[in-house]
């Protein structure tokens, strides 16, 4: 386990109250990483943290206690090794689209020409759609186009890898579907690694490796992680007629819906380690049934990381 | 019937200018009562204010000419109490923009220190918060005390005047810019100083220009009121000297010229002010 891309040990945040004590931690004791070209989803409830835990990689926060290592160096502020893909596109509105992503650009390669800016944050912007806006501004663009551009301004520094806080929540749902396609064909072209927050189950079952289920804050930990087994060539058409498919939603709806709350504080499972959270495929469940949505079943072939730590 | 609507208004407009000048004239026609009081008196004041057959008020056709007059000639100088209504509107322009151009180049930058640092926020409010409200006239005073210069004097308090509304705007301008455009540039490494000209500056610059609007129209009331208590030029003493001469033409004049000059600064910074708003 030494290769891994980014490590994240035993991270931990909590605000301070009113009267500027330390409040309860909104999470504690998350220890989870990510291979490179990776594609990681987090799922969990409003309040448990996933903004934080975005943040605090991205630089643009500190823990409270816990270190992010990423690619051998430990993560203490903001930097161009990681890119950002705001929730509020955050673009600035009184520049152009272009001018926007060439923000960026100048910042990473500060030697480079005007021309070799343009052309590299042209390509960009072509890349996501949008070669037909370059000049227009941020107020002259759809919410969909919004978020493309700051899809395109995070792909254009080339960063070792792409965090996305629920990049397409404000969308409406075919605009949304349209973005996850690019997104999942830039991703499998650039494989690129991606740490994603979601709420959307479907739309992390199309793009993500594994799914990290967040229990409800506060004292909100790793619930399990979720395999997404699916072959990797997945396109939004056809995604639900694999059989896995219904399968992993199921899970991660039940655990959303019914499980989440269960793992709050001390009702945790007698064996779990939050150093190693329990990691299960739903898709490769071999019962026809509900039994995908139990996840203390291992399936035989294929022994849960929380089954051996046990002993 | 769009086209119908945006000639409503200013005919309106037209209107309501119509009927001032026609309740003004009537106002003023001569009364017929002719009772000398008293030679002596009436050679003082002038026969038709002692008679009473004239009110001191002049109609709109005196004032009219005497507009004309002013408009056709606004640059002669025949010595201190006699020069141009141009020239005197110079002067007082003049020191606006020379006190407003201090204020700005000690505001802004300050405003913009004071708004990126909550710490200097919090120690310098009280102080603004009590230099604030002071009338900028009663700085008037210490001002000629000190700097011994009449002109110099009311530049200054035209500086002061203009300061706080620019430095107050520009420091919650900066501080309020969004997060999310400052976590922008830390995610892209940007350098404080190109932050600080590329984000910073272009999101509160709104903001900032309409402190810069709120000054120049305070200064712009302030400078008659100084000019009148310091005396020697400028439209401000342009007003007291014909109050002296009771030329209550002249005075109206003045009036009007100062609202038209009010309104052309505003513009100018009004539109000043559009170049730089953003759509969100």
């Amino acid at each position: 386990m030494t290769q891994n891309f980014l490590m994240v040990q035993e991270l931990a945040k909590s605000f301070p109250t009113a009267n500027g004590k330390p409040g309860a931690p909104v999470f504690e004791d998350i220890h989870f990483s990510i291979q490179r070209g990776e594609f990681v989803c987090i799922v969990g409830h409003s309040g448990c943290g996933k903004t934080t835990i975005l943040n605090i990689l991205a630089g643009l926060d500190e823990s409270t206690s816990g270190v992010v290592i990423m690619d051998g160096r430990e993560v203490r502020g903001p930097s161009l090794d990681r890119g950002v893909v705001f929730q509020s596109h955050a673009l600035l509105p009184w520049l152009t689209t272009l001018k926007n992503v060439e923000f960026g650009v100048r910042s990473r390669w500060p030697d480079w020409k005007a021309s070799q800016i343009q052309a590299h944050s042209t390509k960009y912007l072509e890349m996501v759609g949008l070669g037909q806006a370059l000049h227009k501004k941020p107020s002259e663009l759809s919410g969909g186009m919004k978020q493309r551009v700051g899809i395109a301004r995070a792909f254009a520094i080339q960063p070792k890898m792409l965090l996305l806080d629920e990049p397409f929540g404000a969308l409406d749902a075919l605009t949304r579907g349209t973005i996850q396609d690019e997104l999942v064909s830039i991703v499998q072209a650039t494989h690129q690694t991606v740490f994603m927050i979601t709420h959307d189950v479907d739309e992390s079952i199309l793009l993500a490796d594994k799914v990290i289920l967040m229990s409800s804050g506060p004292y909100a930990k790793i619930a399990e992680i979720v395999e997404v087994t699916l072959p990797r060539n997945r396109t939004r058409h056809t995604i639900h007629h694999d059989p896995q498919y219904y399968k992993i939603r199921n899970h991660l709806v039940d655990f959303l819906v019914n499980r989440s709350q269960e793992y709050a504080g001390a009702e945790l499972a007698a064996d779990y380690d939050p150093r190693h959270p329990p990691v299960v495929r739903p898709g490769l469940a071999v019962d026809t049934h509900d039994s995908a949505n139990v996840p203390d079943k291992p399936t035989p072939h294929q022994p849960l990381l929380h089954a051996v730590t046990k002993n | 019937m769009d086209i119908h609507k945006r000639w409503h208004a200013p005919l309106l407009s037209v209107i309501i200018f119509g009927l001032f000048l026609g309740i003004w004239y009537l106002a003023t026609v001569p009364k017929e009562a002719a009772v000398i009081v008293d030679e002596e008196y009436a050679k003082l004041v002038g026969a038709a204010a002692a008679t009473g057959s004239k009110t001191a008020v002049p109609n709109p056709t005196a004032v009219a000419v005497k507009l004309w007059e002013h408009i056709k000639d606004p640059f002669y100088d025949r010595g201190t109490n006699d020069k141009g209504i141009g020239i005197q509107l110079g002067y007082s322009i003049g020191r606006v923009l020379v006190g407003f151009f201090l204020a700005a180049v000690l505001a802004i930058p300050l405003g913009f220190v004071i708004g990126m640092s909550p710490l200097l926020y919090k120690a310098l409010d009280p102080f603004i918060q009590v230099l604030k409200p002071i009338s900028p006239l009663a700085w008037m005073p210490l001002a000629l005390y000190t700097i011994q210069d009449s002109n110099t004097s009311s530049i200054f308090v035209i500086f002061i005047c203009s300061l706080w509304p620019m430095l107050i705007n520009t420091a919650f301008g900066v501080a309020s810019v969004r997060k999310d455009w400052l976590n922008v540039a830390r995610t892209l490494e940007v350098s404080p100083l190109r932050t600080a000209f590329q984000v910073i500056l272009p999101a509160a610059a709104p903001t900032i220009m309409t402190g810069m609007r709120i000054s120049v129209g305070i200064a712009w009331l302030v400078i008659v009121a100084a000019e009148m208590l310091v005396g020697g030029t400028g439209i401000g003493y342009f007003v007291w000297n014909e109050w002296n001469n009771l030329s209550i033409s002249n005075i109206i004049n003045a009036i009007l010229l100062i609202g038209l000059v009010g309104m052309v600064l505003d513009a100018i910074l009004n539109r000043l002010a559009k170049a730089v708003t953003y759509k969100e």
